[in-house]
């Protein structure tokens, strides 16, 4: 919840943020080489996976704290090694908790159906402020043909005590990284999560 | 218990009995011209007098003409025909149509109720309606904000409207409603969301509740006697459904009542199953979780419950009970008794006596049904009646956080509410099935008002080792417990099936396809694409001498959810090809009515 604060509330930075974008793409790999020990190593076999390498360069880690890690523009981010085979703890936790509360809307693997958008597209085009904003808020897209209202999850501990995970599970999923099939190896829940997952969801 | 209730189907029983309060009613159903109810009769047997279009001929069938509902949402069950007027229905906004066949389908008045968007997100696997019902002059409609209204059905004027639950707990519905005697008979949906559900019964007359029967919690407000209420011939005792819930569990319990409803004349009992327990997560809720997943025997009048049969106590693969109760009278040993049949979600094919809910038969309807062995038949057991969980796949035994795999079925079951129908004919039932596996994990989740409950994550595939596809359309004999035969489909077969006079087996695909098939054989006779996936119920009228053929096309609910980007590939990440279709490649959002009659 630590982030939900003051990520909810931007929408303005939030912009500014993707226009950034566009040009810090193109400088990134000069400005600040990637820490090859943090490189993911992906699954060059994996058909459904269909790798974005704009958005899985984007979302390269650049730090890690206490097993969570951090992109250029410290946002979560996802981290995957062995070829595929194993992810980070929270891209983990984040397959799960999308297969429980988003699966019976947005399709399994966030492919998308016929009531709700794919979110492994959505994620190509919203920052992490936008995510989490329409997580906290909803959103309503409702005309004659359509109706498209994503309730607010704001108040449902199941949801946001994970909106990290959730985020950079979706992340993996809009990059390529992770392809349409459950993790067969993941890192050890960290402490922090432990300690957090606690104090979200109280008693 | 009296043992022999000879009983003829609703059709005949006209006027026999003096009790019976809603002539018109029984008269009307019992017309083949037309369709009054959702079901096509009381017993559930989506079974048309109509041969006109028959096994000779259903090959030269053509599109009569077509009606655009405006909605592009998934479309479950199927236009009513009364006299000269069709009356159509839509998912949400839940728009009716009336429509008069004697003026090429011209729209006499249409209903829009006014809803309030929100509750579009709290239903759960889409806005899809049931259908409407015809009683006394009047169309009822159950709305998605669980505002029922009876509506003048020649003005479309509203009579009453009653509010039967609240959208911000998460109370919503998709169901359609059972007009009988001087009654209305209504459901509730919200599982996923912890709703406590029940059923009830309103005044047909001004909308003044009547009863209420809950699903679970103390036997006054269950309207259960411990004395009288029998579980598979015994009493259930004081405080049955309390007993078998952890502290106030109960109170957030599900055991919806979104499937169909049926109901017996002679008995005057109706019949419906309650859905699952919430959680998904059978570790957080112990115990059997009484009455969830249970079919349920009530009298109209009062609403007590006559008998209770539990199919999958303690739930851990969300096999709601909720899928039609199909009543006939067939010959079982050597005497005629009176049948209750029921496809559950869980893969077995119930059939009992309704009359006392003695259970006779209870065998897979689809062969790779694996989560138990078998369900335990021996009245001196200590396990009667229960199934016989396998180990491997119990997420109960293997606990939160442990993922089971190769459970069949999915969780959506080998058959969700898509309704099969029965002919008396050839004595056989005709069930749109799903041939879908899964791997389930649950987790510990907690419990707010108006928001998911959930608590497992799935993932969902083809049935292994089989056709590769994800449906069968098969016929089966209900007093042996064994398939006839089995047509096997590409996609989940989620529309409604109707047996017909003619010899002629109908039903819908998710491609969109409308099917005709030999109901001795199971051989195509016909079939016909129309714009999108079929969700609906085929139904058949006659007008002006001619019979018809209609149905909805509308892809969505749970099946364009599941389905339409395909299901998951667990074989993905070794490289294989994507042998798993996704529906989208074959069809889109829609919402239309086609109609499909004989050349002249």
């Amino acid at each position: 919840m630590r982030h939900l604060s003051t990520a909810t509330l931007r929408p303005l930075l939030a912009g500014l943020a993707l226009a950034a974008v566009a040009t810090a793409a193109v400088h990134a790999e000069g400005a600040k080489p990637a820490d090859p020990a943090l490189a993911n190593s992906l699954n060059p076999n994996d058909k459904s996976a269909e790798v974005d390498q704009k958005i899985l360069d984007k979302a390269q880690a650049v730090k890690v704290e206490d097993g969570k890690y951090i992109d250029a523009e410290g946002h979560p981010t996802f981290r995957v090694t062995d070829t595929g085979k194993k992810v980070d703890w929270y891209s983990y936790s984040g397959y799960r908790r999308y297969h429980a509360e988003c699966h019976v809307c947005h399709g399994p693997d966030g492919m998308g159906s016929t009531y709700a958008p794919a979110l492994k597209d959505s994620l190509k085009r919203l920052s992490y402020e936008e995510f989490i904003g329409i997580l906290v808020g909803g959103k309503q897209d409702v005309s004659a043909s359509q109706q498209q209202v994503m309730p607010a999850f704001g108040d449902n501990k199941n949801v946001m005590c994970y909106a990290d995970d959730l985020y950079v599970y979706l992340r993996a999923r809009a990059a390529g990284a992770m392809g349409r099939v459950r993790p067969s190896d993941k890192e050890d829940k960290p402490e922090a999560a432990k300690k957090a997952e606690k104090e979200c969801l109280g008693g | 218990m009296r043992a022999v209730h000879l009983l003829a189907l609703s059709a005949g029983v006209l006027g026999v009995t003096p009790a019976l309060a809603n002539d018109d009613l029984m008269k009307q159903i019992a017309n083949p011209a037309q369709q009054v109810l959702q079901t096509v009769d009381y017993a559930n047997t989506r079974y048309s007098k109509l041969d006109q279009i028959n096994t000779g001929n259903v090959n030269k069938l053509q599109v009569a003409w077509t009606f655009s509902t405006g909605v592009l949402r998934g479309h479950e069950g199927s236009p009513l025909v009364v006299g000269n007027m069709m009356y159509v229905h839509t998912p949400f906004p839940n728009i009716v149509y009336a429509l008069d066949l004697d003026q090429d389908g011209k729209i006499v008045w249409k209903y829009e109720p006014k809803q309030d968007p929100n509750v579009i997100p709290v239903m759960c696997c889409d806005t899809v309606n049931r259908g409407l019902a015809y009683a006394e002059g009047k169309i009822i409609l159950h709305q998605a904000d669980t505002t029922v209204v009876a509506l003048d059905a020649k003005t479309g004027k509203v009579a009453w409207s009653v509010v039967n639950g609240d959208p911000k707990k998460g109370e919503t519905n998709t169901a359609t409603v059972l007009p009988v005697k001087d009654k209305v008979i209504v459901g509730i949906s919200g599982g996923e969301y912890g709703v406590r559900c029940h059923v009830t019964a309103y005044n047909l007359k001004d909308g003044k509740q009547v009863w209420r029967g809950y699903s679970m919690g103390p036997d006054g407000e269950m309207l259960v006697d411990p004395e009288k209420t029998t579980h598979l011939g015994k009493p259930i005792g004081k405080d049955s459904s309390l007993k078998t819930w952890e502290g106030d569990q109960w109170k957030q319990g599900g055991g919806c009542t979104w499937g169909w409803f049926s109901y017996d004349p002679k008995l005057n009992l109706m019949y419906y199953g309650t859905g699952n327990p919430s959680t998904w997560n059978p570790k957080q809720r112990p115990g059997d979780n009484k009455w969830s997943m249970t079919i349920f025997a009530r009298d109209v009048d009062t609403g007590q419950a006559k008998w209770v049969y539990q199919m999958t106590p303690h739930d851990e693969w969300d096999y709601d009970g909720i899928n039609e109760m199909i009543l006939t009278d067939q010959k079982v040993g050597d005497r005629e008794r009176p049948l209750l049949t029921h496809f559950d979600r869980n893969g077995f094919g119930y059939t009992l006596d309704r009359a006392n809910g003695e259970l006779l038969v209870a065998e897979k309807f689809d062969p790779v049904v694996n989560w138990a062995t078998k369900v335990d038949m021996d009245k001196s057991s200590k396990t009667y009646g229960r199934p016989l969980v396998v180990a491997k796949y119990s997420t109960e035994q293997n606990g939160e956080d442990v993922n089971s795999k190769g459970i069949c079925p999915a969780a959506l079951g080998t058959k969700d509410q898509q309704p099969a129908a029965y002919s008396p004919k050839t004595q056989l039932f005709y069930v749109p099935t799903n041939h879908v596996c899964m791997d389930y994990e649950p987790f510990r989740v907690s419990y707010t008002p108006g928001q998911p409950y959930v608590g497992a994550t799935l993932s969902m595939y083809p049935a292994p080792n089989s056709h590769g596809g994800m449906g069968n359309f098969i016929a089966w004999d209900g007093v042996n417990g064994k398939i006839k035969w089995s047509v096997p489909e590409q996609f989940s077969v989620w529309s409604g099936a109707l047996a017909t006079a003619g010899d002629v087996v109908f039903y819908g695909t998710l491609e969109g396809y409308l099917k005709a098939v030999d109901a001795k054989s199971g051989k195509e006779l016909y079939k016909f694409k129309t714009p999108s996936g079929i969700i609906g119920n085929v139904m058949t009228y006659e007008h002006k001498g001619k019979q018809h053929i209609a149905i909805l096309s509308g892809v969505g609910g749970w099946a364009g959810i599941g389905l339409a980007a395909g299901l998951t590939d667990p074989n993905a990440g070794l490289g294989a090809v994507g042998g798993y279709a996704a529906l989208s490649n074959y069809t889109n959002l829609g919402g239309q009515l086609t109609v499909f009659t004989l050349p002249n």
